[in-house]
């Protein structure tokens, strides 16, 4: 009886020590390969905290040297090494917020056409042809703009709203100048047709998401299509649309080739949005390969660091928002 | 009964002025794609010629091509995929399989996706910051604007990307086929990279090339770090060209010859993107149907 039972445990025990082995063997290779990715996944992280201390320290010279000086000031002078970045600082916001007057309304218009008035089989074909808008790299918006928009703008667009816009009382101002053809209301049109699609995309998005009940039961109770529009999908999905309005603002805010292009890099203040300006990113595309100071160099970086404190207040901002609808969804 | 006829007109017009403003709206943006691409497409084949893939970038007023250029970018592009896929995969491997609805996943997914629409004139800044300016110190003045620094900057723009498809990929993966393996005794990682990965192959790869559509019109991040070079260069530690670089110089220059060069690098850069982004639709389109 007993000879026969041994060999049984003998290789039931083996086996035990084998298998043990393996299983220790797979939690270690799995501790390893989760700490793996962990140290990726907190690169990202690293890489956010470094991008803001890196241009932080590197335009600390020149928040040194100007201190507050450097928001207020309008003179940018790379001969007399005195630089204030109010003009660049007015230029971006300018430039971000035409963008987002004019886009807005357009991509809320494509977005109910989308969603409610397009018929169906019409419907891919434009979402697509607005989502390649988005894909087209900015430098082509740039030279599209510096040689096509801009003469148009010059021939026929600024001596019209010189003649019409710049009469009136209290805006006048803002629209009297010579046809460039370049300058901020030609950067902020260049802008706007390149965040229209991103605002477009993320309205269509959550449009959708709105339930079918609730638009029916709208609908049903005899509501037209604007009013179940305005009245049911807008106040259902307003924290998202706003994100999604953040979400163009911040990429209008860093966009750089588009408007480096179209802008014209002038250093001086001006009210027209005919004249031309420069906004921050515009100066550091620029300006940044030819700064031979360091207090120059440094300037720019501080510019930068402005430019990426700010695009991140907005980014932020946009995600919270857009957050709050998925959170609602989740209900 | 005439207050409400007429309540009902004001109804039916304001719904009939809506939905002509919205068709309005479309047309409106779309007569912007058709535009510029129209521009494009028009004055970039008229440029277009064989010498644009052999001969080098020409000084003004004599005839030349873009070949270093397109080698430079290729060049830089390879390698910041190189880097950039790899840590992007790992990440979002880590959000997806790990830290799904953890606090610090959350918070690395929000990070991720400001980094997705970070200013890339920054990243450039943070790429001369942080690796010209020591490397040029380390090396006594030796190495400065260097193609290695510029496909540094391009990989933070393909991280965040490769993070973000990736995550979302493995999220749509059913957890019964994860619960199936970890029943059969597999380990995690296994479970991970050749179960789970396998089957969101497709989503991935289609990230991947997102991620090379992206960095291939980047001209801000490669404006001091890549810089430019009117030779053909290999050197990794050399400033080298580049195709957007080199279009936003030529078109900002005052010859008309320059100018017609950067036209048709400018055609074939939205060539290449849009081809990109419609390969990578057909990708994820097959993989749905079957």
């Amino acid at each position: 009886m007993n000879d026969t039972v041994q060999p049984l445990t003998m290789t039931l025990h083996t086996g035990d020590v084998t298998s043990d082995k393996r299983a220790a063997r797979d939690q270690r290779h799995d501790l390893w390969f989760k700490r793996s990715m962990l140290g990726a996944a907190m690169l990202v992280l690293l890489l956010l905290v470094s991008i803001a201390a890196s241009t932080l320290w590197g335009g600390g010279l020149a928040f040194k040297t100007f201190g507050l000086d450097f928001l207020t000031s309008t003179e940018w002078d790379a001969v007399n090494n005195h630089f204030g970045a109010l003009v660049p600082i007015y230029g971006t916001l300018v430039t971000s917020l035409l963008a987002l007057l004019i886009a807005v309304p357009v991509s809320f218009g494509i977005a109910i056409f989308l969603t409610e008035v397009a018929p169906p089989w019409l419907r891919m074909p434009v979402a697509s042809a607005v989502e390649l808008l988005a894909g087209i790299p900015s430098i082509i918006y740039g030279m599209w703009g510096l040689f096509v928009f801009g003469p148009f703008m010059a021939e026929h667009l600024s001596p019209w709203i010189n003649d019409y816009l710049g009469e009136l009382p209290l805006v006048g101002s803002l629209f009297q100048g010579p046809p460039l053809g370049i300058g901020m209301l030609t950067a902020g049109i260049v802008l706007a047709i390149m965040i229209m699609p991103f605002i477009t995309s993320v309205m269509h998005e959550v449009f959708r998401s709105v339930p079918t009940t609730l638009k029916e039961s709208a609908y049903a109770l005899g509501s037209t299509t604007w009013e179940v529009v305005w009245d049911i999908v807008l106040p259902y999905t307003r924290s998202a649309v706003v994100g999604g309005i953040f979400l163009g603002l911040g990429r209008a805010l860093g966009e750089t080739m588009a408007v480096t292009f179209v802008l014209g890099n002038a250093q001086q203040f001006s009210a027209s949005l005919l004249m031309p300006s420069s906004s921050i990113a515009s100066v550091i595309a620029n300006e940044f390969s030819e700064a031979y100071t360091d207090l120059h160099r440094s300037a720019l970086i501080a510019l930068g660091f402005l430019l990426f404190v700010v695009t991140f207040i907005v980014l932020a901002l946009a995600r919270l928002l857009l957050m709050r609808l998925s959170r609602k969804e989740g209900l | 009964m005439t207050g409400n006829e007429r309540l009902y007109q004001i109804r039916a017009f304001k719904n009939r002025l809506a939905m002509v403003l919205s068709c309005g709206a479309t047309a409106f943006g779309l007569i912007w794609l058709v535009w510029i691409l129209l521009t494009t497409v028009i004055n970039g084949f008229q440029a277009l010629n064989l010498r644009l893939f052999t001969q080098m970038t020409p000084p003004p007023g004599t005839e030349g091509g873009l070949a270093n250029a397109f080698y430079g970018s290729a060049l830089m592009s390879a390698i910041a995929l190189l880097i950039g896929t790899p840590i992007g995969l790992m990440a979002g491997i880590w959000l997806a399989e790990f830290a799904r609805h953890s606090r610090l996943g959350t918070t690395v997914r929000f990070i991720n996706d400001i980094l997705l629409s970070a200013p890339s004139i920054v990243l450039g800044l943070f790429i001369y910051t942080g690796v010209i300016l020591p490397l040029n110190i380390l090396t006594n003045h030796q190495v400065g604007f260097s193609a290695i620094a510029g496909a540094l900057a391009l990989a933070l723009l393909v991280i965040p990307v490769v993070v973000r498809t990736t995550d979302e990929m493995l999220q749509l993966q059913p957890s019964t086929m994860r619960e199936a393996a970890l029943a059969l005794g597999v380990p995690q990682w296994k479970l991970t990279l050749q179960i789970v990965l396998r089957a969101a192959k497709a989503g991935v790869v289609t990230g991947v090339l997102l991620a090379l559509a992206r960095i291939t019109g980047e001209t801000a991040p490669l404006l001091f770090t890549a810089f430019g070079n009117q030779f053909w260069s290999s050197n990794l530690l050399k400033p080298i060209a580049s195709v957007p670089v080199v279009v936003f110089q030529y078109a900002m220059s005052p010859f008309d010859d320059w100018h017609s060069l950067a036209w048709a690098g400018a055609l074939v850069l939205t060539l290449f993107v849009l081809v990109l982004s419609l390969l990578s639709r057909l990708i994820l389109l097959r993989n749905r149907l079957t």
